[in-house]
Formats: structure tokens, C-alpha cells, sequence
């Protein structure tokens, strides 16, 4: 992909960071509001998707290295495991959620029924929102990142 | 008619009669069959997982191995992708 017009670049700088801001709000709100890790994580890839569209896949490449992208896809399947396994040790099972209740981080529980949104509720369901949302943002913004590199480097090479 | 002819339109009349099929016997929208498992999750989730939000206690607490095979797609889907369109010496 070759870059565009002035016209499209100035539209992806305006809408970048709004995409950004409201992916990683669906995040972290992941226990409270519709939406979570997959789906905040889909929305700020498509935001970098759309700056790799504007301004061009070799642009993007020299700034953001492809190694970093996939350390932090690790970073978020290792988190993602970890916490799992803190429940192997701390609760009864894999996936056991022994932070709910607990009156610590994200251990408030709510009164049961249609009550407010409590930020610090949930368990470890907010950490395990974070951990799939860096995975998601990483994992799906280097699969087009590269598929792009690859197709652009193929037409230049023709 | 040639034959494929005749496969296709059979093909496409047995899909068309378990459509209608399915859309006779399917019972009303909101009124599942079983319903000991909804009962629960909504009863209990608030106590057990301390959050509002059921449908995210279900993905990542109650079916959280869905989830981890679901982020094991991805990875693969990431791994497969990086190693299709590595840099080849030539």
C-alpha cells in the first residue's frame, strides 16, 4: 500500500485518537459495559489500521518494529495464563476467580440486583480484559501490518 | 438437463425444506428450553464473580477455556501469518 492524499491523511490524524480513546475505554470497562478485551482490542487495531492505510504500509514499518508487536502479543498470552494459573493457586481450579470478594484490587462486591457501576469490582475479569486486549491490539495490527509490507514489496518488485 | 444441473437444484431444494423446517418447530424467541443454567448465572454471578456485567463473567470466569482456546487461535493465526511472509534469502 503507497500512501494517499493529503485529504485522507489529515481525516486518519483527526480520527486516530478518538478510535484509540474509545478502544481502550471498552477495555478497561470490559465488566461493567458491553464489550471487553476481543472487542475493544479489534477497535484500536482498526484506528492503526487506518493510519497504515493513510500513510502508507513502509511508512508505518520503519516506525513500529515487528518484534515489539509480537512481544507484546506474548506478553498478553502469558498475562492472560498467568492470572489463570494464580487461580490454580490461590482459589480451587484454573481459571478460579480468587480476587472477587477479597476487598483488594477489583474485590468490591456489588449488591446484588440492578446496582451502579462500581470500577473496582469484577475479580480478576479486569486483568484478564487488559492481558486479551494487548494480545488482540498486537496480534491483529501485525497480521495486516505485515500482509501489507509483503503485498506492497511484491508490487515494487514487479 | 446436465447433471450438475440437477444436483444443484436438489441440493438447493433440501436446504430450502430444513430451512422451512427450522423455521416451523423453533420455539419462541426468549423462551429456551432449558433454563437451569441461565437461572444460575444470573442469580449467582453478582455474589460469585463481584461483577454487573453476566455475559463477560460467563467468557472470561465461567467458560474462561473458551477464551483461552480463543486466544490460542490468534496466536497460531499470528505465528502461521509471520511465517508465511518472513524474508527469504534469494
Amino acid at each position: 500500500m503507497s500512501e494517499m492524499t493529503k485529504i485522507v491523511k489529515t481525516t486518519a490524524n483527526i480520527l486516530f485518537p478518538f478510535s484509540l480513546l474509545f478502544g481502550l475505554y471498552v477495555i478497561a470497562h470490559g465488566h461493567l459495559t458491553p464489550g471487553g478485551g476481543f472487542q475493544g482490542g479489534a477497535i484500536v487495531a482498526s484506528g492503526c489500521v487506518l493510519l497504515l492505510v493513510a500513510y502508507g504500509s513502509g511508512w508505518v514499518f520503519n516506525r513500529i518494529k515487528k518484534n515489539h508487536l509480537v512481544t507484546f502479543e506474548s506478553i498478553g498470552a502469558i498475562g492472560f495464563i498467568t492470572v489463570a494459573l494464580l487461580g490454580l493457586i490461590f482459589s480451587t481450579v484454573f481459571f478460579g476467580n480468587f480476587l472477587a470478594g477479597s476487598d483488594t484490587l477489583f474485590g468490591t462486591t456489588p449488591a446484588t440486583g440492578s446496582t451502579q457501576a462500581d470500577f473496582n469490582t469484577g475479580g480478576i475479569l479486569p486483568l484478564m480484559n487488559f492481558a486479551v486486549g494487548i494480545k488482540v491490539i498486537a496480534g491483529l495490527f501485525v497480521i495486516v501490518l505485515v500482509m501489507a509490507y509483503a503485498s506492497s514489496r511484491k508490487e515494487e518488485n514487479q | 438437463m446436465e447433471k450438475r444441473t440437477v444436483a444443484a437444484v436438489l441440493a438447493f431444494t433440501i436446504v430450502v425444506v430444513f430451512f422451512l423446517f427450522s423455521m416451523v418447530l423453533i420455539h419462541p424467541f426468549g423462551e429456551p428450553r432449558q433454563v437451569q443454567m441461565d437461572d444460575y448465572i444470573i442469580t449467582n454471578t453478582q455474589n460469585e464473580t463481584g461483577t454487573n456485567n453476566g455475559v463477560t463473567s460467563v467468557v472470561f470466569d465461567y467458560r474462561g477455556f473458551d477464551t483461552l482456546g480463543e486466544a490460542t487461535i490468534l496466536f497460531s493465526a499470528v505465528a502461521g501469518v509471520l511465517m508465511i511472509f518472513r524474508r527469504v534469502k534469494q
